[in-house]
């Protein structure tokens, strides 16, 4: 049987002592899972390692952690699997044909430690849950019997309904990291599964309430973290740019935070020139050059361009006129799509990879779903926007 | 090797020196650029915030440029275009009704994106087609001693499954082959894996700078000489923006920032000049001193 090293990180902010490593060898299958190997040496060697953990079959969601890095369950983590992640191994490879059978294993990041491997999910985790409204507002008047909701509009949720709320997205997510106060990809997710049930009665009030948020939809910066790091598939980003997708397209909530603007002005620059002119980007996602707001942020953006303009990264004519312009072609693609009124989402999640030989087993259910159009449906009401 | 190039938009805007340098670096590396010069933004990942359709037929569209040469396969110079055309690639990859449908906007210009295109980033290119064994054969002028701290960003490594970064291709791990390939030494620190905050910079500006500002100072304290990028975009929050970073985290920085092509050329016994490093905001002097002293070492 294989033998592992287990790192584990240990505090206890109690004590007044600082964290430190506690070093054990364990010797389990490959196959074993790194909350084995934990409980293994809860029960032989050292009693008082704190870990969080009840189901062990990934449902509960209790047991997040990082392991070698990389946050994820441990019950659902094979021994083998977390060792032979780089990225917390560091630029340390194993020699040819050795492999590693390091594992340090430490607790969720972004939320205060309670002990060991247990993070306060109360103070962040569930506090942002509780921010986005986690529960349905009834459309009134609310049917005497069941409410019949269409079946694509339930397959549309089930991605976000899959969370078992461990906590591992918000370990990792980037945004979260630096700025504490963003609503981060749980809650947002969450967010999701409401706006897109149409027994809701608030999906303009919710858009709104998240775009306007300066910790909001477009305080995530898209780097996928939360992705990887879903034990369940939710991809909480993908759902966050289908919030986005709402509120820009459906609804046109121009936010304060330039969210929509930068979104619309992006799209506008390309169908225009082709390629992205970047010069007329900046104070058009602000609003244009002489919108109010942003005079401040170009003026604060001139040492930058000036600096750029001495290096000769950027030419005054540069700047002014773009050498590119977008074909007939290129632009008769934007008007036919964009102009569409219903628009045709692909999700993956629902429909599978029908080419794919053998789909992913945590494809979702495939088969009886609709393939596309997908559910993404256009407005809902037009007296929805009309709210504003 | 011949390849159907696609350059992006800020490496011809922004960041000219990027696509300056992977010109000078092609021949070198016995690379045919055929540039795709009838193609698109990919749309960075907001046209497919926007909307999905959208984007994936604008990179259909360029897929099928590339499809149309005769290059052995596409290649870009920007993480944040690998990252949204993968993206996009994988949903008409996926489901032949769905590309048929996308195929019918192209059909005005008789053009038609057929399955199983390979993209790579020039990083993955260089290794997984070149190879290291080749590359180091190339090296004039190895950086010895030169701290290159590896800078990612999100769009070439993450999601793992998308980008198929797995055991046979550590592609997580490419920069940090590529730098030891080129005789420099790699710089871990805290920020290898992390984003440069390039895309909220309109929207959260002290968040995004913020980012940008903490990830520069952690390669300083880890007495990284240089850092070196794939992406364009993380260029401009790295070293366009990097005075306004230091503001931000109140701290000086003056590190320099190299697209991965400078890197290579360096290596490959180009100048500092000749690779565009004079349009850099902050001067990489640590690079030319360093390049400058092996010149010479060379020539006593």
């Amino acid at each position: 049987m294989p033998e592992y090293t287990l790192r584990i990180r240990r505090f206890d902010p109690q004590s007044g002592e600082a964290a430190y490593w506690d070093e054990h060898r364990v010797e389990l299958g490959e196959r074993n899972s790194v909350l084995d190997a934990i409980l293994k040496i809860r029960d032989d060697v050292d009693g008082s390692v704190g870990i969080r953990c009840s189901c062990q079959q990934a449902i509960c969601g209790s047991c997040g952690v990082r392991m070698n890095g990389k946050p994820g369950l441990a019950c659902n983590t094979h021994l083998q699997a977390a060792a032979d992640r780089g990225h917390g191994a560091g630029w340390d490879p194993p020699e040819e044909g050795q492999y590693n059978s390091v594992i340090t294993v430490e607790p969720m990041g972004n939320m205060p430690v309670i002990r060991d491997l247990i993070v306060d999910m109360d103070q962040v985790h569930w506090k942002k849950i509780q921010r986005v409204t986690p529960w349905l507002i009834n459309k009134q008047p609310v049917p005497e019997r069941e409410y019949i909701v269409p079946h694509e509009n339930m397959v549309d949720v089930t991605q976000t309904m899959a969370c078992i709320q461990c906590g591992a997205c918000v370990s990792d997510c980037l945004s979260m990291e630096i700025d504490p106060l963003f609503i981060g990809p749980a809650a947002l997710a969450k967010a999701y599964r409401f706006v897109g049930d149409p027994r809701d009665a608030d999906h303009f009030e919710r858009l709104k309430d998240l775009s306007e948020d300066e910790h909001g939809i477009y305080d995530c910066t898209h780097c996928f973290n939360c992705i990887d790091a879903c034990p369940k598939d939710v991809a909480p980003m993908s759902q966050i740019m289908r919030l986005r997708r709402k509120a820009g397209s459906d609804h046109e909530i121009k936010d304060r935070n330039n969210g929509y603007r930068h979104e619309h002005a992006f799209v506008s620059n390309v169908r225009k020139n082709g390629l992205l002119h970047e010069a007329d980007l900046l104070p058009d996602s602000y609003g244009g050059k002489f919108h109010p707001r942003a005079v401040p942020e170009l003026l604060s953006s001139l040492p930058t361009a000036a600096t750029a303009m001495v290096r000769g990264k950027m030419t005054l004519g540069k700047v002014l006129t773009h050498p590119h312009k977008a074909s007939k072609a290129v632009k008769q693609i934007f008007d036919s799509i964009d102009g569409q009124e219903q628009r045709v989402e692909l999700n993956l999640y629902v429909t599978g990879y029908e080419d794919e030989p053998e789909p992913d087993q945590n494809a979702g259910p495939a088969d009886k779903s609709p393939t596309f159009p997908g559910p993404d449906e256009g407005p809902e009401a037009p007296s929805e926007s009309e709210h504003r | 090797m011949k390849v159907a190039y696609w350059p992006g938009c800020v490496s011809r805007g922004f960041t000219p020196e990027l696509h300056g340098s992977m010109a000078k670096i092609a021949p070198l590396l016995d690379i045919e650029l055929i540039e795709l010069d009838r193609a698109a933004c990919c749309g960075a990942g907001v046209i497919a915030e926007h909307n999905q359709e959208l984007a994936d037929t604008l990179n259909a569209r360029t897929f099928a440029l590339a499809q149309q040469t005769d290059g052995e396969m596409m290649m870009n110079i920007c993480s944040t275009c690998q990252g949204a055309q993968s993206e996009c690639q994988e949903r008409l990859d996926a489901n032949a009704e769905y590309r048929e449908s996308i195929n019918r906007h192209l059909s005005d210009e008789s053009l038609r994106y057929d399955k199983g295109l390979t993209n790579k980033n020039f990083l993955w290119l260089l290794v997984e087609e070149i190879g290291l064994d080749a590359l180091k054969a190339k090296v004039k002028r190895p950086l010895t001693d030169l701290k290159v701290g590896p800078f990612y960003g999100c769009y070439i490594v993450r999601p793992v499954e998308r980008l198929g970064v797995d055991e046979e291709h550590p592609r997580d791990l490419y920069l940090h082959m590529v730098i030891e390939a080129l005789g420099g030494t790699v710089i871990d620190y805290a920020g290898v894996y992390k984003c440069c905050g390039f895309p909220i910079i309109t929207m959260n500006k002290q968040a995004s700078l913020g980012m940008a500002g903490r990830h520069l100072g952690d390669a300083l304290d880890a007495e990284a000489d240089c850092l070196v990028v794939p992406c364009p975009l993380c260029h401009l929050n790295l070293d366009l923006q990097q005075p306004a970073a230091a503001k931000v985290v109140g701290r000086e920085l003056g590190m320099p920032v190299l697209h991965l092509p400078q890197l290579v050329g360096l290596a490959l016994g180009l100048s500092p000049k000749e690779l565009g490093m004079s349009k850099h905001v902050v001067r990489p002097t640590s690079v030319v001193d360093w390049s400058a002293s092996v010149v010479a070492g060379t020539a006593a």
